[in-house]
């Protein structure tokens, strides 16, 4: 019995919580929205922003930057059965296309150990290296590269 | 009796045909030639179709539903490439050949050699190997017949297709054409692509 009343109580009190936290969502002190030009509705849908598909690389702005991909990816895959990176990125194939080779810090695990392939931790390009659409960010950023990268 | 004069009649019908019956052996040939040669060719239409391709679920469940996120299924202009306009050749004596292969695979759907997605991934390879190959063999003909490299406007290229395309196709700084063919570079342009280990360029 005793049981069944801490459980009613428990229950009124996340109801309790529930609903002062659907006031304080519609009055939302003023908070303004990047998006759209209430917080309360949601906005429409955008277009779908185009991929860069770049000439030639993009700067880097600041070092140890994993480089943006500077074309598109569309269709190609990362699995345990292949990687489409490495067949345009690996050492063995890069000049063939053009592209960069990886660099040689892919090829040592976490524990500084060099290993004679692609490091496991690395095998995931994407984890790192993104490719970049034609949109305008929501908010300016005024991060400067250091002159050295300039 | 009436035996030999049934025989009789028949053989004097065969040696000396009027003229009518002639015409009308002439007219069934000609209609049962149509017929055939219809319903064959129909057949043979028929089992190009994409609802065919996809009839089974060995189809259907693995390399359709990899195919539906590719650009031969969906693009901008909206011109699709269904799975006979790069798996069947468009010539007459090349399609009925691979047609014939094609009762291969009947046979492996009737005793289920693929039926489940890890049999099929098992068998992905082999099966790959043998797309690739057919391709090389016939310089990706089927490709050609919707891409024309003639026809291809390079500077409407990305950078990386239009480089790598001129080299392939006009050879660039003093050095003659790879000669290479669609799938060389194209591998898995319809499907995910089976362990690559081995494979030249991979
Ligand atoms: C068909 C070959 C090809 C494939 C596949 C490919 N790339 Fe590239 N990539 C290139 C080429 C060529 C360049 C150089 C761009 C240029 O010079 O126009 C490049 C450039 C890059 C760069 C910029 C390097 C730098 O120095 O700034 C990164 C990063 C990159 N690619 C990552 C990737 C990743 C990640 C993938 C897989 C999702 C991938 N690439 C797949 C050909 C390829
Ligand atoms: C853990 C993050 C990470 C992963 C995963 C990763 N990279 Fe990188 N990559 C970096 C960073 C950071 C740099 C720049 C610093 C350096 O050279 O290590 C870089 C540099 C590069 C460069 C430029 C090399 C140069 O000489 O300028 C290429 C090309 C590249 N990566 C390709 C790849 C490819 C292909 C893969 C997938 C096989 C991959 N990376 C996976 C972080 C990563
Ligand atoms: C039935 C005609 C047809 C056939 C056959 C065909 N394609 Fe395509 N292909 C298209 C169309 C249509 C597009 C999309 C064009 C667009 O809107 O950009 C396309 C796009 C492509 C692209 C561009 C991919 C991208 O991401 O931009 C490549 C690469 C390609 N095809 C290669 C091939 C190869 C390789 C073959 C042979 C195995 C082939 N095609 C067979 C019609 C065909
Ligand atoms: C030497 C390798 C190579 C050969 C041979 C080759 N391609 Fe490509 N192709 C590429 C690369 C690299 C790209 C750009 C990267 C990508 O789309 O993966 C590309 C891109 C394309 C595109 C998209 C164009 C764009 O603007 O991105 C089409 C369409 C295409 N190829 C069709 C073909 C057809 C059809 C053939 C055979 C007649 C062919 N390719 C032969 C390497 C090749
Ligand atoms: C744009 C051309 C194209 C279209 C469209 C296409 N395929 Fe393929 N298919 C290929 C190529 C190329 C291969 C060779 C393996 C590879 O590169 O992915 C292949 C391989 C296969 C394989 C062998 C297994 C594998 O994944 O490698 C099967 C089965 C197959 N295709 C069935 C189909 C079916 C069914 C359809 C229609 C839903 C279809 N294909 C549509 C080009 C195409």
């Amino acid at each position: 019995m005793k049981h069944t009343t801490s459980l009613k109580s428990v229950m009124a009190f996340m109801l309790a919580i529930l609903f002062t936290g659907m006031v304080s969502a519609a009055d939302n002190g003023g908070l303004e929205s990047l998006r759209s030009d209430s917080l309360e509705l949601e906005a429409p849908a955008q277009a779908m922003k185009k991929t860069f598909e770049n000439d030639g690389v993009m700067a880097r702005d600041f070092i140890q930057q994993p480089p943006l991909i500077p074309h598109d990816i569309r269709g190609y895959d990362i699995d345990k059965d292949h990687n489409s990176c490495l067949r345009c990125h690996s050492w063995k194939n890069a000049s063939k296309w053009g592209a960069t080779r990886i660099s040689v810090t892919h090829f040592y695990d976490r524990d500084g150990k060099q290993l004679a392939d692609v490091a496991p931790g690395r095998y995931f390009c994407v984890q790192c290296h993104v490719v970049q659409a034609d949109a305008k960010p929501l908010k300016d950023n005024g991060f400067e590269p250091v002159d050295s990268l300039k | 009796m009436s035996r030999e004069f049934f025989l009789k009649r028949y053989w004097k019908l065969l040696t000396t045909p009027a003229k009518v019956s002639m015409g009308v052996i002439l007219a069934f040939g000609f209609i049962a030639g149509i017929v055939f040669w219809g319903g064959f060719n129909t057949g043979m239409q028929a089992t190009n179709q994409e609802e065919f391709c996809i009839g089974c679920h060995e189809m259907k469940d693995n390399v359709y539903e990899e195919y539906k996120s590719t650009i031969h299924y969906s693009n901008r202009s909206g011109v699709r490439a269904i799975c006979s306009d790069c798996h069947v050749p468009k010539d007459w004596t090349h399609k009925l050949i691979r047609k014939i292969q094609a009762s291969k695979e009947v046979w492996g759907k009737i005793t289920g050699k693929i039926d489940t997605r890890e049999k099929f991934l098992d068998h992905r390879r082999s099966m790959a190997e043998r797309e690739w190959a057919r391709m090389k063999a016939n310089d990706s003909q089927e490709c050609r017949n919707c891409h024309n490299f003639d026809y291809m406007d390079f500077s409407e290229q990305s950078s990386r297709a239009a480089r790598i395309h001129g080299k392939a196709l006009f050879g660039v700084d003093g050095k003659p054409a790879t000669g290479e063919t669609c799938i060389d570079c194209h591998k898995g342009i319809a499907h995910q692509l089976p362990d690559m280990t081995g494979v030249e360029g991979w």
